[in-house]
């Protein structure tokens, strides 16, 4: 186990430095900048130097190139061209509160209600239920949370007034933005939970554990519901990218001060560092992500524990 | 004395797609303290049915008990409600279902699982809960029961895990148990472990079985009474004796007849035809189509039971005092007089010499599949290959025909090596007939084309109406119809597929057929028209077998030579006679003596040897002899590896002691 982990570590930090290679050239092979060339050029050369200096601009590419990687592994981002004076390090900590906090709002309430609702549906196969699950599934996927928000910022907001309309001023202020980006995740697994129960109660080892005498409770709480889950801790991957990608919009919308409102702010304003920055953020935190899931992977289901003790 | 248990008039049916479904058509059945039934039939009978009407498990959805009564103990388990049921199912009567490997829940460690459902019954704690465990683990023969019962099923193999499934049934000490194909998915050795060790308990705990089987060897050795079910009902039932030395009704003759013992010869008998469809069954007896005797009533109404004596009745018009009279023995001799002419085999059409194919597992570890075996097949023989699952058989059969390629060794077809270069030209000579059925063939494409495909592939018709011509002839050398070629692969019967699939290995006119167990998925009266077929065809065109199985009887009954394998290496090899008559490798004489034969007489009397424990793993094989872990007769010198040697003209065998 110990071994699994260190390999894995060693891989996440070569994985995170190609990235942040990558996106380094990436960003100096597009053009533009977030200042203003024209005003620029209006400058004296002396001004115009000692401004390029700030930045690091005036090095040569591969000198930026090594400080760049240089201040990452002291975990320092460079500085934001847009944010005046702000290193990006300090913009990604004063904004992950909010975004971590309706993030794992939504996490918890899609996951838990999904995982309800696909159980439902498969107990009640073919019945009203199951229908109305299906139903609550198939809008989930397809109707874009970006409408959603709007429509509960419409109705919920303006109309009933039970809940603000945007801004993060209080905790209801996180619920309508929740509640947006969750339909998508109850949606999916509601209807991966669904198949999978149905799947898993067909086992034989079901039917063992009906013919032991267990009452159908136990049964389904002892001996299926840990089965249909592992399948389900695969989709979590998946499922933080499409909470991403939503959190994106949302955070838009609702006019929330997260990181998601300040990237789409970055990319708007050509804040390279804080492009860079952010998604060598994201990065991180999926690939930790994906080694949380297959740790659980090993918890949830003894056969693909990794053994010592074998060979 | 009131028996246990006493089914009156069940009737069963299900709701599908296609129609409603009459799997359970009326039986009447009583099963004797202390006694073992064992319901016989093949799939479709309605066996597995009445288990689970029993036990209440029927699918709720689209089950359905028509009429009758299931009386447990004089009450009536239909009768019950849901908690009554669940109070049965917890301490009255248990089940063991066929497949191991799936019948245990793979997330929750074994200990747990055998007494989960008597912690509840008889109000254990923690400690009580892990002595049962271990109790029970001990009572069925698993080793090390303080560290086996917090492993996962993973941990076990199969043999090891029925034993867990047992301990289970027994958890709440059950006075019936239904067992429903608990061996079939074992091999031999092991399963005549499982069956040792049901009886012993039954003599231990004097608990009643209930043992569904489609094996007639097994029932003989197990069985007390038997009832044989065919289409959803009884058609014949009695004491075992009864049932196997003065059967009455005539499906039974046919699948007695149809399971070739160690001694027969000729041609098998086969029941012809396929079992009818359950969604109209026929106004008759449902048996009268596939009847050589059946008379014209039968075709108008069913019979009723006629008793044979106070134990034995059966379900046949044959028993009316008006029916002619037929005597079963008569039968069975003249099958026995039609005698076969041996070829005499000289040219060698296949050489193979230390065969190796191993493979490289994920953990860098290297699974030795198949590791040094030599033999030659001559022209128009076949060779028979058997040993249990794991032995190698299969991937020998794969490497053979170029699936895979040998790690190490020759391969000479006519004397030409076979490699990566010349296996193009070798593919047209050498077919496989695969094992499943089910799976081997496209599901998509008309039985025409897959027939067609090789003729296809190698060019070996001119135009549409040539491959048409040609589909036609192999579907009637294998006994399909000609408008079958325009059907698709699930509108046969497993039987009438596997004829498919011998069809399309037939179609580019090979010489040499490898048959990988091209029966072990069919039923009994199915397997014998199979195997009918192949060897006709064998006549016919002078084909080359390789006939890979584990069913030894039916090995014994095809082979004119054997091989047997054990861990990826050839332990013995003779003509099939001499092999059955005189084995000389312990492995051997392990593997003939566990398989069972259709004889109550014979299996309640015979000495077994029981091989001890379970397949080593071909990863870490023993060093040296690789049986003698297993070995009865183990001495030191079996460390050394012994020599493949000829003791008796054609009779090889890897043995120090042979």
């Amino acid at each position: 186990m110990k071994k699994f982990i260190l390999v894995r570590l060693t891989n996440i930090l070569l994985t995170l430095f190609l990235i942040a290679t990558l996106t380094f050239f990436l960003m100096k092979t597009l053009p533009g900048s977030p200042f203003d060339e024209e005003k620029l050029m209006n400058l004296s050369e002396e001004l115009r130097m000692e401004f390029y200096a700030k930045y690091g601009l005036d090095e040569p590419i591969h000198i930026q190139y090594m400080k760049y990687i240089g201040g990452i592994v002291q975990g320092d981002l460079g500085l934001s061209y847009y944010y005046k004076e702000q290193p990006v390090s300090s913009l990604i900590m004063d904004r992950i509160g909010p975004s971590t906090l309706i993030g794992l709002q939504a996490v918890i309430i899609g996951l838990s209600i999904g995982i309800i609702l696909g159980m439902v549906a498969a107990f009640k196969h073919n019945t009203t239920w199951d229908y109305f699950t299906m139903i609550i599934a198939v809008l989930g996927v397809s109707v874009p949370n970006f409408v959603l928000a709007a429509f509960l910022q419409f109705y919920v907001g303006l109309k009933w007034g039970l809940l603000p309309v945007a801004y993060w001023e209080s905790y209801d202020h996180s619920l309508l933005p929740t509640i947006a980006l969750s339909l998508g995740v109850v949606a999916q697994i509601a209807r991966f939970m669904r198949n999978e129960m149905l799947e898993v109660l067909q086992q034989d080892y079901i039917i063992t554990a009906q013919a032991k005498g267990l009452g159908d409770w136990i049964v389904l709480v002892r001996h299926a519901i840990r089965n249909a889950m592992i399948p389900i801790v695969t989709i979590l991957g998946p499922v933080l990218v499409s909470l991403l990608t939503g959190s994106l919009v949302i955070e838009n919308i609702f006019s929330i001060p997260g990181i998601g409102s300040l990237f789409v702010d970055a990319i708007k304003m050509n804040d390279y560092t804080t492009i860079m920055g952010l998604t060598l953020f994201y990065s991180a935190f999926f690939i930790l992500a994906m080694l949380i899931v297959d740790i659980l992977y090993g918890i949830i289901d003894p056969r693909i524990r990794v053994h010592g003790k074998e060979t | 004395m009131k028996p246990l248990l006493s089914i009156r008039n069940l009737h069963v049916s299900f709701n599908t797609y296609a129609g409603k479904v009459h799997a359970v058509r009326g039986i009447d059945l009583t099963v004797e303290k202390g006694e073992t039934l064992a319901i016989v039939g093949e799939s479709g009978s309605g066996k597995s049915v009445t288990s689970k009407a029993i036990m209440g498990l029927l699918p709720k959805q689209n089950a359905l008990v028509e009429q009758g009564e299931i009386l447990y103990e004089g009450r009536d388990l239909l009768s019950l409600n849901k908690k009554e049921m669940i109070k049965i199912r917890r301490s009255e009567i248990a089940v063991i279902f066929q497949d191991p490997m799936t019948a245990l829940n793979p997330t929750m460690k074994v200990g747990k699982q055998v007494v989960e459902g008597a912690i509840g019954h008889q109000k254990l704690n923690k400690k009580e809960a892990n002595n049962l465990a271990m109790d029970l683990f001990d009572m069925v023969g698993i080793p090390n029961p303080e560290i086996r019962i917090h492993q996962y099923p993973h941990e076990f193999s199969g043999g090891m895990r029925q034993r867990v499934v047992i301990a289970m049934a027994l958890a709440n000490k059950p006075k019936l148990l239904i067992a429903d194909e608990p061996t079939t998915a074992l091999d031999v050795t092991i399963q005549a472990q499982i069956l040792d060790l049901l009886r012993d308990i039954q003599q231990k705990t004097g608990t009643s079985i209930i043992f569904i089987t489609h094996d007639l060897g097994v029932v003989a050795n197990i069985a007390d009474a038997v009832a044989v079910m065919y289409a959803g009902q009884i058609v014949e039932k009695g004491k075992v004796e009864e049932v196997f030395h003065e059967p009455v009704h005539p499906y039974n003759w046919g699948l007695l007849n149809s399971m070739p013992n160690m001694e027969t010869k000729g041609k098998l008998y086969s029941i012809p035809g396929s079992p009818p469809d359950l969604i109209h069954p026929p106004k008759g007896d449902a048996f009268a189509p596939r009847n050589e005797f059946a008379l014209a009533i039968d075709y108008k109404q069913a019979p009723p039971t006629f008793h044979v004596s106070e134990t034995h009745s059966a379900k046949t018009w044959l028993l009316h005092p008006q029916a002619p009279k037929i005597n079963y023995k008569k039968v069975k001799g003249d099958l026995e007089t039609e005698l076969e002419v041996k070829l005499n085999h000289n040219d060698v059409l296949l050489k193979v010499s230390n065969l190796k194919k191993h493979f490289k597992l994920p953990s860098k570890q290297i699974l030795k599949a198949v590791d040094g075996i030599s033999l030659e097949i001559k022209k128009g023989e076949t060779l028979g290959l058997v040993g249990e699952s794991g032995c190698g058989k299969s991937t020998t059969g794969r490497t053979l025909i170029g699936l895979y390629e040998p790690t190490e060794g020759e391969i000479l077809y006519n004397k030409v090596p076979l490699n990566e270069t010349s296996k193009k030209e070798f593919s047209q000579k050498i077919q496989m007939i695969f094992q499943d059925p089910y799976a081997s063939l496209d599901p998509r494409k008309k039985v025409e084309d897959i027939i067609a495909e090789g003729l296809d592939i190698h060019r070996l018709v001119k135009d549409k109406q040539e491959r048409q011509k040609k589909v036609q002839t192999l579907l009637d050398a294998v006994g399909l119809q000609s408008d079958h070629a325009q059907r698709f692969p699930h509108e046969f019967s497993g039987g009438q597929r596997q004829r498919i699939g011998i069809a399309r290995a037939l179609a580019v006119e090979p010489e040499l057929i490898i048959a990988d167990e091209p029966i072990s998925a069919l039923d009994v009266s199915i397997q014998a028209q199979v195997v009918n077929l192949l060897k006709k065809l064998q006549k016919d065109r002078n084909l080359t077998y390789l006939f890979i199985a584990h069913d030894l009887s039916m090995v014994k009954y095809i082979s004119d030579r054997i091989g047997v394998m054990y861990l990826g290496a050839m332990v013995e090899m003779a003509s099939s006679d001499d092999l059955y008559k005189n084995p000389l490798h312990p492995y051997t004489q392990a593997l003939l003596s566990a398989v069972p034969v259709p004889d109550p007489v014979v299996e309640k009397t015979r000495e077994r040897i029981i091989l001890e424990g379970n397949l080593p793993s071909p990863v870490n094989p023993p060093q040296g002899c690789q049986f003698r872990t297993r070995c009865p007769f183990a001495t030191e010198k079996c460390a050394e590896i012994p020599q493949w040697r000829e003791v008796e003209k054609d009779h090889w065998v890897a043995c120090h002691y042979a």
